[in-house]
C-alpha cells in the first residue's frame, strides 16, 4: 500500500517535470513576434452579407495588445463600399495603421458596438519571467479561432 | 583565407547598410493612425468664423488639422484645442505660418460665425471655425465618417461626437487620423513630419 502511494508520487512527479519545463522555459525565454500588427479585415461581400440580414462580427468592442510587441491596431476594408471599421471611415481597399507607444487604455467612439465605444487595452511589454509567462499563455488562446461577435464592425 | 573574409565583409558592408536604410524610414512613422492608401480629402463650402467661404482649397500647400465638435462641448473639444494650441506654440513661426487648424462645429443652432470665432480665439487666433445649415454639416460628417448625437441635458443639449482629428496633407490627401487624448507632442512630431514631406 505504502509502496503504492509512493510509486503515484513518483509518476505525478515525473509528470508534472515536463510541464514546468515549459512553464520555465515559458518564463525565461525573451519574447518576440513576427509582426506587431493585429490585424481586422472587413471581408469582401460583408455588406451584401448584412444587407441579406447577416449578423456578423469582425471587430471585438475589446481589443488587447502588447506593447513592443503587438501594438499596432491594423484595420483594413476588402469590401466593395465604405464602411465605419472602428474609429474611422475607410474606402473600399483602404487600410488603417495606429501604433501605440504608450501602454494604457484608449477608448475610441465606433458606432457600430452596442456602447458606441471600442477600447483598446495596451499592455506594458512583458519584462518579468511571470508577465512572460502570462503573455504566452494569452497568445496561445488568441491563436484559435476569434468567436464572432454581434454588430462588431 | 582571411583576405577571403576581409574581402566578403567589405563587399557585403555596403550591402548592409542600404538593406538598414528601410528601418531608419520606419523611425518617422507617424504617431497618427495612417491610412492607405490616403484618399483626396472631401473638399466642402461652409461659412467660415472669418468671414469668408471655408474650404479645404484655399488651404492647399498647408497641413490641415480638422476637427468636429461644438462649443459648448465640457471637455473633448477645450482639450483638443488647447492640446492643438500647444502643438502649435512648439513649432518654429515658419512651420506654424504652414498649419491650419479647422474646427467644424456639429452645433449649428448655437454656434454661429460670431461665436465659433469668439471661442476659438480662446485658444488660438489662427484657428477657423466652419458652420452651416443641418443638412451642409451632416453631408460633410458623412464624408468624413463623424458620429455626432444630440442627447438632452437637463433643460438643454449635449452633442456624444467623434473625438479623434484628421490630418491632411499639404496636397489635400486625408492621411492620418489622431486619436483623442495624444499630447500636444505626438502632433508636433507628425505636422513636422507632414511639413518636410511638403
Amino acid at each position: 500500500m505504502v509502496v503504492r502511494g509512493r510509486s503515484a508520487k513518483i509518476a505525478a512527479a515525473l509528470a508534472a517535470v515536463p510541464v514546468l519545463a515549459v512553464a520555465a522555459w515559458a518564463a525565461v525565454t525573451p519574447v518576440q513576434v513576427r509582426t506587431r500588427d493585429e490585424l481586422f479585415e472587413i471581408p469582401t461581400g460583408t455588406w451584401a452579407r448584412r444587407m441579406a440580414g447577416e449578423d456578423l462580427g469582425i471587430l471585438p468592442e475589446k481589443i488587447r495588445l502588447t506593447l513592443g510587441l503587438r501594438d499596432v491596431l491594423v484595420l483594413r476594408n476588402l469590401d466593395e463600399v465604405p464602411q465605419i471599421f472602428g474609429p474611422t471611415l475607410m474606402m473600399p481597399g483602404q487600410s488603417f495603421r495606429l501604433p501605440f507607444a504608450v501602454a494604457s487604455s484608449y477608448q475610441f467612439d465606433c458606432t457600430a458596438h452596442p456602447s458606441g465605444q471600442m477600447t483598446v487595452i495596451v499592455d506594458p511589454f512583458p519584462d518579468t519571467p511571470w508577465a512572460r509567462l502570462v503573455w504566452r499563455v494569452r497568445e496561445l488562446a488568441r491563436s484559435r479561432p476569434r468567436p464572432a461577435e454581434n454588430g462588431t464592425t | 583565407m582571411k583576405r577571403i573574409v576581409v574581402i566578403l565583409a567589405a563587399a557585403l558592408l555596403p550591402a548592409l547598410l542600404v538593406a538598414a536604410l528601410p528601418l531608419r524610414a520606419t523611425a518617422a512613422e507617424l504617431k497618427a493612425g495612417t491610412f492607405a492608401p490616403a484618399r483626396q480629402a472631401p473638399d466642402f463650402t461652409l461659412r467660415g468664423s472669418d468671414g469668408t467661404d471655408l474650404t479645404l482649397q484655399r488651404y492647399r500647400g498647408k497641413v490641415v488639422i480638422l476637427f468636429f465638435g461644438f462649443t459648448n462641448c465640457p471637455a473633448v473639444c477645450p482639450t483638443t484645442l488647447s492640446t492643438l494650441a500647444k502643438a502649435r506654440k512648439q513649432l518654429t513661426p515658419q512651420e506654424a505660418a504652414q498649419v491650419q487648424v479647422v474646427y467644424i462645429t456639429v452645433d449649428p443652432e448655437r454656434d454661429s460665425q460670431a461665436r465659433l470665432k469668439e471661442y476659438l480665439a480662446g485658444f488660438d487666433a489662427t484657428f477657423v471655425g466652419g458652420t452651416g445649415s443641418e443638412e451642409q454639416l451632416s453631408a460633410v460628417r458623412k464624408e468624413y465618417g463623424i458620429m455626432a448625437t444630440r442627447e438632452a441635458v437637463g433643460t438643454s443639449y449635449a452633442y456624444n461626437h467623434s473625438a479623434s482629428t484628421y490630418l491632411i496633407d499639404c496636397d489635400g490627401k486625408l492621411l492620418a487620423l489622431m486619436p483623442y487624448g495624444q499630447p500636444p507632442d505626438d502632433y508636433v512630431h507628425d505636422l513636422r513630419i507632414l511639413l518636410q514631406k511638403g
